[in-house]
């Protein structure tokens, strides 16, 4: 525990949108205010209104997807315990509680045992603090189950939840139920989810109301800590790979909120687990700062290449030391994207694309010509490069993945070989990019999901626009460019007009303004490269990345269309069945049954592989907006700095220049 | 004598307001109607007046220009179709805003010729100048035909062999030799450095309109998005609309201030150098004719002729110089003058520009932090 503690400041310091902080601060405030007059009238209608008003915009910023995916767990939870009999909504929801505990598998299934672990320390003091009304059975309850035996209980379940269907996890799923029994989490998620969710929203809320309206009047002052628990806990037995940023969303308020010690300690439960690990290092991801720098060339003529030095920081435990350097060259690092989308693509993950490759650029650098647009590029790959490594590690399941720490660990890498744009692998990449093409093409899949379809349709959209886009930034900053030259220009002119001058106060000035105007060349210089690295290279990450993301919905139908071909060959293979007692061969009968059998698994295994593949890349998507938005935000936000940077600058240069004018005489 | 102008319709009429206490008006106040050739006609009747060649003519105003946003406009009606609504709406304000730059600086440059004029104590006398001003009817002016435009041109080639042949003249003044030298010297260069402002100014203007592309793809992309990222980048959008407002005023009056004040000083030193010319030209003439005076003595015939033209041409050259040392002088003070108020000007302009979009982008990041 102490360990932990000590572990426990950097997420506070170190999140990098204080205003968060803020926010949540005094939403809570502003919450634990208000719940006070709840109290005193319980009518539901007023205590909502605030809690909209706060609570939303907290989320609104990056928690909507978080919000969601919460969501998902408390609809598995609700519907199942009013009516275990509601097929549909179980079916719908339960799936994908399966496929996740599935998706755990072997080196996680004792993740959810120290979630759990967590859960019982925060929830009883929790419960301690919201004087239990007695109204909401189901919490009384789940308080009395609090105690140790209720400890084992949940240790036992988690296996279950593995093995079984959800009804008979009832244990674990009742835990639940008590944090997610309040409305307030409820209403939200209805009402600001970003429609995303609003469809299933929809296919389980009549037990809602009534479990809500029951407790929402008594639990009102601890509502919001119950959120931010069962936040939290839903995650964790979700294990969805972004488990830890909504667990530091669940740590954040609660500060706030009269329970800090107990989310605190709660979020840093003392197991040393492969998930646990996972939720310290993405919270920390800040604390994970991978730099690549001093770009140098090693090796002359064509078989010269760059060299990066990637220099990694971090208070990871899974890293060996706490800073380490490696050298990279470039294909290591196309080497590193192609281990990674070979092993998570399927899966359905967005794996960040590295920068391409540029034969043109590379053959100036290796005729190394020490023009300023060869460094030019050299300094634009290793900007890209380093992105490209904090995206790789911010995403969480790919930060677990042996290949990346080799990547930034280890000291000799194993050439990379197929990333050779004229190899003859890069000629079979090509070949089925080709064949990927054409079958994307034929294959014509009848969305059924009404959050794809739309989904997909936006990212085409996004793509297109954010290329439009791309082009619009690229020309400001060849224009700017050009105003940068014709300014220095422009400003020799006027050095050489001030010269010929004979009025020696005019020809002061305007020497004074030729040197004015080559600052403001400098400035338009500095600007242009600002133009260009925090806003065009940002673009064009997104245009990489929404292709990757494409790429998701690609490896999604391809499951898709296994599972439809699989589940033709049963239809046939049953007509051939048919066929056969029509024709009475009792021989060949019951190679057509196991035959049957056989494609019958075999469509039940594809049906969940891509319902394990939809329910990722729902939620690799989501992420990738919350990271999308996050990103953009901090970028513009820098790149308005630096232009604001630069008009003071010159107005500093302007001013400085006035009583030159006025001097004039 | 404020003469102030307005502009109507397509083709450029000037209204010319005027307001004098001079005696030789009818009236204190009078309103008219011009257009850009009366200008013309104007500038060419004093150029070719005798008795102003000793001094620095106002340089006429250039033919207004409109052809950047017409040709724009041209674009706008051609991709009406093909462009979204919001496009069309961004291309025809950076249409507007062109528009008026380009009307400001015209109706200013004829302006200040005018004020010129009237400022001058022997242009304000010129006949042909109240005629301008005073006559409320269409001045109706004969446009150049064909012929005396060659005429116009062939009397320019004339002039610059002349300039060639006559350079060889000995100066007989230190002034007039320094000032030809400062001139041609200066003239060459004040050329360039206008050349160069005019790329800077455009290339200003391309930034300018560049943010407001970037500003209606951003609205684009937020159109599509349902986020709290839309809000994020609405935001953006309106602080790129805004700062192409900014940017583009800071573009358009660098050009008015420093563009236009190199290009007015461009055709003002050709003006003073169309003087030195005449006086050159004077030079010449005088030595030419001591040169037949002397032919004459020496063939004792027609000297009472010779000497009569000897001393006219002495006279001519004399009070040529004279003048033309006087406007030389009031010129380079006006020059001084002139860059100073401009500059100020300018610089005071770029000042609170580029305070206005620091402000706006101080304004619009706390906005996006807080958000």
């Amino acid at each position: 525990m102490a360990a932990s503690s000590e572990r426990s400041p950097p997420p506070f310091p170190d999140s990098e949108e204080p205003e968060l902080l803020e926010d949540s601060d005094e939403g809570a405030d502003a919450f634990t205010g208000t719940s006070i007059s709840e109290m005193d009238s319980p009518s539901p209608d007023s205590t909502r209104p605030p809690k909209d008003i706060f609570n939303e915009p907290l989320e609104d910023i990056f928690s909507d997807p978080l919000s969601n995916v919460n969501s998902e767990p408390q609809k598995k939870v609700d519907t199942k315990i009013p009516s275990p009999s509601s097929d549909e909504a179980v079916d719908l929801f339960s799936d994908p509680l399966d496929d996740d505990s599935e998706v755990i598998s072997s080196p996680e299934v004792q993740n959810p045992m120290p979630d759990l672990l967590n859960e019982p320390v925060q929830a009883p003091k929790s419960d301690l603090l919201s004087e239990p009304p007695v109204s909401s059975v189901k919490k009384a309850a789940s308080a009395e189950l609090f105690g140790d035996e209720d400890e084992e209980d949940l240790f036992k379940e988690p296996p279950k939840v593995v093995t079984k269907k959800p009804q008979p996890s009832g244990p674990p799923v009742d835990v639940f139920t008590e944090v997610k029994s309040d409305v307030k989490v409820k209403p939200q998620v209805k009402d600001d989810p970003t429609d995303l969710f609003a469809e299933e929203a929809l296919t389980a809320p009549a037990p809602k109301p009534s479990a809500s309206s029951s407790s929402s009047r008594t639990n009102g002052v601890h509502s919001d800590e119950h959120d931010l628990f069962s936040e939290a806990t839903v995650e964790l037995s979700l294990d969805s790979p972004r488990n830890d940023r909504k667990k530091k969303d669940a740590v954040k308020p609660s500060v706030s909120a009269p329970a800090a010690p107990v989310a605190s300690s709660s979020s840093k439960a003392p197991s040393k687990t492969l998930e646990e690990l996972e939720e310290e290092e993405s919270e920390d991801t800040f604390d994970l700062n991978i730099s690549v720098t001093n770009p140098e060339k090693v090796g002359d003529g064509m078989n010269a290449y760059m060299a990066y030095k990637v220099s990694t920081q971090t208070s990871l435990t899974m890293f060996h030391s706490k800073t380490f350097t490696v050298r990279r060259r470039f294909s290591d690092f196309l080497g590193l994207y192609e281990k990674l989308s070979e092993k998570h693509l399927q899966n359905g993950y967005i794996v960040p694309p590295p920068p391409e490759k540029s034969i043109l650029g590379m053959t100036k650098v290796k005729v190394g010509k020490e023009d300023p647009s060869s460094a030019e590029f050299v300094e634009r790959r290793r900007a890209a490069l380093e992105r490209y490594l904090q995206r790789v590690v911010s995403h969480p399941s790919l930060l677990q993945d042996p290949d990346v720490r080799e990547f930034l660990e280890k000291e000799e890498l194993p050439r990379a070989v197929s990333t050779q744009a004229l190899s003859g692998a890069g000629f079979l990449k090509m070949l089925n990019k080709a064949t990927d093409a054409v079958s994307k093409m034929t294959i014509k899949m009848n969305e059924q999901d009404v959050w794809f379809d739309e989904k997909i349709q936006d990212v085409e959209n996004e793509e297109q626009h954010m290329r439009k886009l791309h082009v619009m930034v690229e020309s400001l900053v060849n224009h700017r460019k050009e105003l940068s030259g014709n300014t220095a220009v422009f400003a020799k002119s006027v050095a050489m007009l001030g010269s010929s001058e004979d009025n020696t106060a005019l020809s002061r000035a305007l020497s004074q303004l030729a040197e004015v105007e080559d600052r403001i060349e400098q400035l338009h210089q500095e600007q242009a490269a600002n133009d260009f690295f925090t806003f065009s290279e940002l673009l064009a990450d997104y245009i990489r990345l929404l292709g990757a993301v494409k790429g998701c919905f690609d490896q999604r139908m391809k499951a898709w269309q296994r599972w439809q071909d699989a589940e033709n060959m049963l239809q046939k293979k049953r007509e051939v069945e048919a066929k056969l007692l029509w024709a009475n061969k009792p021989d060949k009968l019951q190679q057509a049954k196991d035959e049957i059998a056989e494609w019958e698994a075999k469509v039940t295994q594809y049906e969940r592989e891509f319902e394990r593949i939809s329910a990722t890349v729902r939620k690799e998507v989501i992420r990738f907006d919350k990271e999308k938005a996050r990103d953009f935000k901090r970028q513009i936000i820098k790149y308005l700095e630096s232009l604001l940077n630069s008009q003071q600058q010159l107005i500093k240069y302007w001013e400085a220049f006035l009583p030159e004018a006025k001097a004039i005489a | 004598d404020i003469p102030d102008a307005l502009c109507e319709r397509d083709k450029v009429k000037f209204t010319v307001h005027t307001k004098t206490t001079l005696s030789s008006f009818q009236k204190p106040e009078y309103s008219v109607q011009r257009q850009h050739e009366d200008f013309i006609w104007l500038h060419d009747t004093i150029v070719e007046t005798e008795e102003y060649a000793g001094l620095i003519i106002p340089p006429a105003p250039p033919k207004p220009d409109f052809e950047g946003p017409r040709e724009k406009m041209h674009k706008l009606g051609e991709g009406e179709s093909s462009m979204t609504k919001e496009e069309y709406a961004k291309m025809k304000q950076e249409l507007e805003a062109e528009y008026l730059a380009v009307f400001k600086k015209t109706v200013q440059v004829h302006e200040v010729f005018l004020q010129r004029l009237s400022s001058h104590p022997m242009f304000r006398k010129d006949r042909n100048f109240q005629i301008f001003l005073e006559y409320d009817q269409d001045l109706t002016v004969r446009r150049k035909n064909a012929k005396e435009m060659f005429g116009g041109f062939f009397k320019n080639m004339v002039k610059s062999a002349d300039e060639v042949l006559i350079s060889g003249v000995k100066e007989v003044d230190e002034f007039f030799e320094q000032e030809k030298n400062f001139l041609l010297d200066y003239s060459s260069k004040i050329k360039d450095a206008t050349a160069k402002a005019e790329k800077m100014t455009r290339s200003h203007k391309n930034v300018a309109d560049d943010y407001n592309h970037i500003s209606g793809a951003l609205n684009n992309i937020a159109a599509d998005n349902n986020t709290a990222f839309k809000k994020h980048l609405e935001k953006c959008a309106e602080v790129f609309e805004k700062l192409r407002k900014v940017e583009d005023r800071m573009a358009s009056d660098q050009e008015l201030k420093l563009t236009e004040l190199l290009r007015y000083y461009t055709r003002d030193i050709q003006a003073a150098k169309d003087l030195l010319y005449r006086r050159a030209r004077a030079l010449a003439d005088y030595e030419n004719s001591n040169k037949a005076l002397d032919k004459a003595r020496l063939k004792g015939k027609d000297v009472a002729q010779a000497e009569e033209n000897q001393k006219q041409c002495l006279q001519k050259f004399d009070k040529l110089s004279e003048s033309g040392k006087k406007e030389l002088t009031s010129f380079k003070a006006r020059r001084v003058v002139a860059f100073r108020k401009n500059l100020i000007e300018m610089t005071e302009l770029e000042i609170k520009h580029a305070k206005n979009s620091v402000s706006l982008l101080q304004g619009s990041i706390e906005v996006l932090k807080s958000n």
